[in-house]
């Protein structure tokens, strides 16, 4: 599974940090730096924390499978 | 109902954040003919902004950043193909080999790659890069992996300044040089920018403002660069920062407005002619984009930024699909976000588009603030330094068009400074950098000066 935040929406929260430290960490007071690529054993923790975030920023999924043809 | 599409073929050409987002919407809006992406990468859709941090930094592999889906798309995934042509006419688009694809609608969204040095000899050195693809960046992480004497970043905005960041936080020498008077001025004026060069010195970054490379040496590996001002920097690795260029070229023959600053289209995301006249069947989204915004004079904008990727294939995605009146406009204001030297920056609307600005809470000594930016006595801008929670509420004034300098409002006290000091916003052509926001009509008192 692959993650990815709307940093955009972001405001620094952390609720994410808070159920998902292995995945997700503050960079300085607000700043988000997150790991894409989440383990299998991290998903369930991942997904907490897409429920949990106050702004929703948070994006759980499959990447598109493939590549060159 | 009449004009709604359902049915037939779409074609998006650019396999990344624009591209796979409309695709996404596209079926969310109930699409369910054929659709097929075309990519001249050859991954499927991946993120790009943590390639300058997380890559850098060494928390994630540069090929871990694929972007996750939001619901498959079923769409078709032509990777690793480049379109070299529209035929508008016929609407196909003509891909490389000779083949080409029938649609009924297209999305163009091709986005834009990095600016590369202008001497290709010289771009060829080992160990000088650029950085926008996953390529890119994995190169340049497993340089910076092995530890070099020293890293020479070529231009002061953003990429730049997070590269320099990255570089310090591994305890790297770094040197940046900027044409202009220091880095980010050119996204976000004169105040901020010397909050940005304060913040580079402290954390150990050689800086060199009003400072231009006139030559990367080398011979088969690269070894230093000539300055402007005479000097020489030793460094085994160049990071060539200057900025984005278009992804055009392939609509020269298209009849498309497409040029420097992007492909034209209103503001329900529909291209233009060379002639100004709108299509109805190719739209744009994403950094190729050059749109009309109402809160900016309807003057056309072109963004590098993430947020207005997302937005805009998702107007885009709808209008392909819907009749006429069911139409909507792409308004969304420009915001984007870096993370560099601990701090997290966050700007709503167009910095550049200002001509004063007052810090509304917090302050530049505290490195924590709200500054807002004003053009005629009306909000057009704001940016926050790890202040992104405040935001939101100067968005709203921008949206509103708020007179400036604003009320105190999300703050319980006066503005924190209340004397709003000239912006300071420089001509683009003076700076290294290319600005991720710029605005490209005609501003009556925005005499620029030629250097």
């Amino acid at each position: 599974m692959r993650t990815v935040v709307d940093l955009t929406r972001c405001q620094g929260y952390a609720q994410c940090v808070f159920l998902a430290p292995d995945v997700f960490r503050l960079h300085g007071e607000e700043g988000l730096l997150y790991a894409p690529a989440v383990p299998d054993d991290q998903v369930e923790r991942v997904r907490r924390a897409a429920a949990a975030c106050p702004v929703q920023a948070i994006l759980l999924g499959e990447e598109v499978s493939g590549g060159a043809r | 109902m009449h004009g709604e599409l359902t049915d037939g073929r779409i074609v998006i050409v650019g396999a990344s954040l624009a591209g796979l987002r409309a695709a996404e919407a596209l079926r969310a809006q109930g699409f369910t003919g054929s659709l097929t992406v075309v990519g001249d990468e050859p991954h499927p859709p991946y993120d790009r902004p943590p390639l300058s941090k997380q890559v850098l930094l060494g928390i994630a592999p540069a090929d871990s950043t694929g972007l996750p889906m939001r619901a498959d798309p079923k769409a078709e995934w032509l990777l690793g193909v480049r379109a070299t042509g529209l035929d508008p006419l016929a609407r196909r688009v003509l891909l490389d080999g000779g083949e080409s694809l029938p649609y009924d609608r297209v999305l163009i969204a091709t986005g834009t790659r990095a600016r590369p040095w202008p001497n290709p000899a010289e771009a060829a050195l080992d160990g000088v890069f650029t950085l926008r693809t996953r390529e890119d960046a994995a190169g340049l992480a497993e340089r910076l992996d092995a530890g070099p004497e020293r890293v020479l970043v070529i231009g002061g905005g953003f990429t730049g300044s997070e590269i320099a960041s990255a570089c310090r936080e591994r305890g790297l020498a770094v040197t940046v040089t900027e044409r202009g008077p220091a880095p980010l001025v050119g996204a976000l004026g004169g105040t901020l920018s010397k909050l940005a060069a304060v913040m580079q010195r402290n954390h150990g970054v050689d800086l060199r403002t009003g400072a231009t490379v006139t030559r990367l040496l080398g011979d088969g590996r690269f070894t230093g660069a000539e300055l402007s001002d005479g000097s020489r920097v030793d460094a085994d690795v160049c990071v060539v920062a200057l900025g984005a260029i278009r992804n055009v070229e392939w609509l020269a023959e298209s009849g498309l407005a497409a040029g420097p600053r992007g492909l034209a289209c209103d503001a329900g995301c529909r291209a233009f002619t060379m002639y100004g006249i709108v299509t109805d069947d190719v739209f744009v989204a994403g950094d190729v984009s050059r749109f009309p915004h109402p809160l900016f004079g309807y003057q056309l904008l072109s963004l590098e930024h993430w947020g207005n990727a997302v937005a805009q294939a998702e107007v885009a995605a709808h209008n392909m699909v819907s009749p006429g009146p069911l139409r909507r406009p792409h308004l969304a204001l420009p915001t984007f976000w870096s993370t560099q030297f601990g701090l997290n920056i966050k700007s709503v609307g167009v910095p550049t588009y200002s001509d004063h600005v007052v810090i509304a809470q917090g302050s530049l000594e505290a490195r924590r603030l709200a500054m807002v930016y004003g053009y005629r006595g009306r909000v057009t801008a704001a940016v926050t330094v790890d202040m992104a929670k405040v935001l939101e509420y100067y968005q709203h004034l921008i949206e509103t068009a708020a007179p400036f300098p604003p009320p105190p409002g999300a703050a319980d006290r006066a503005l924190a400074a209340e004397i709003p000091v000239p912006s300071d916003v420089p001509d683009p052509s003076v700076l290294s950098h290319g600005p991720t926001v710029a605005l490209t009509g005609y501003v009556p008192d925005r005499r620029l000066t030629v250097v």
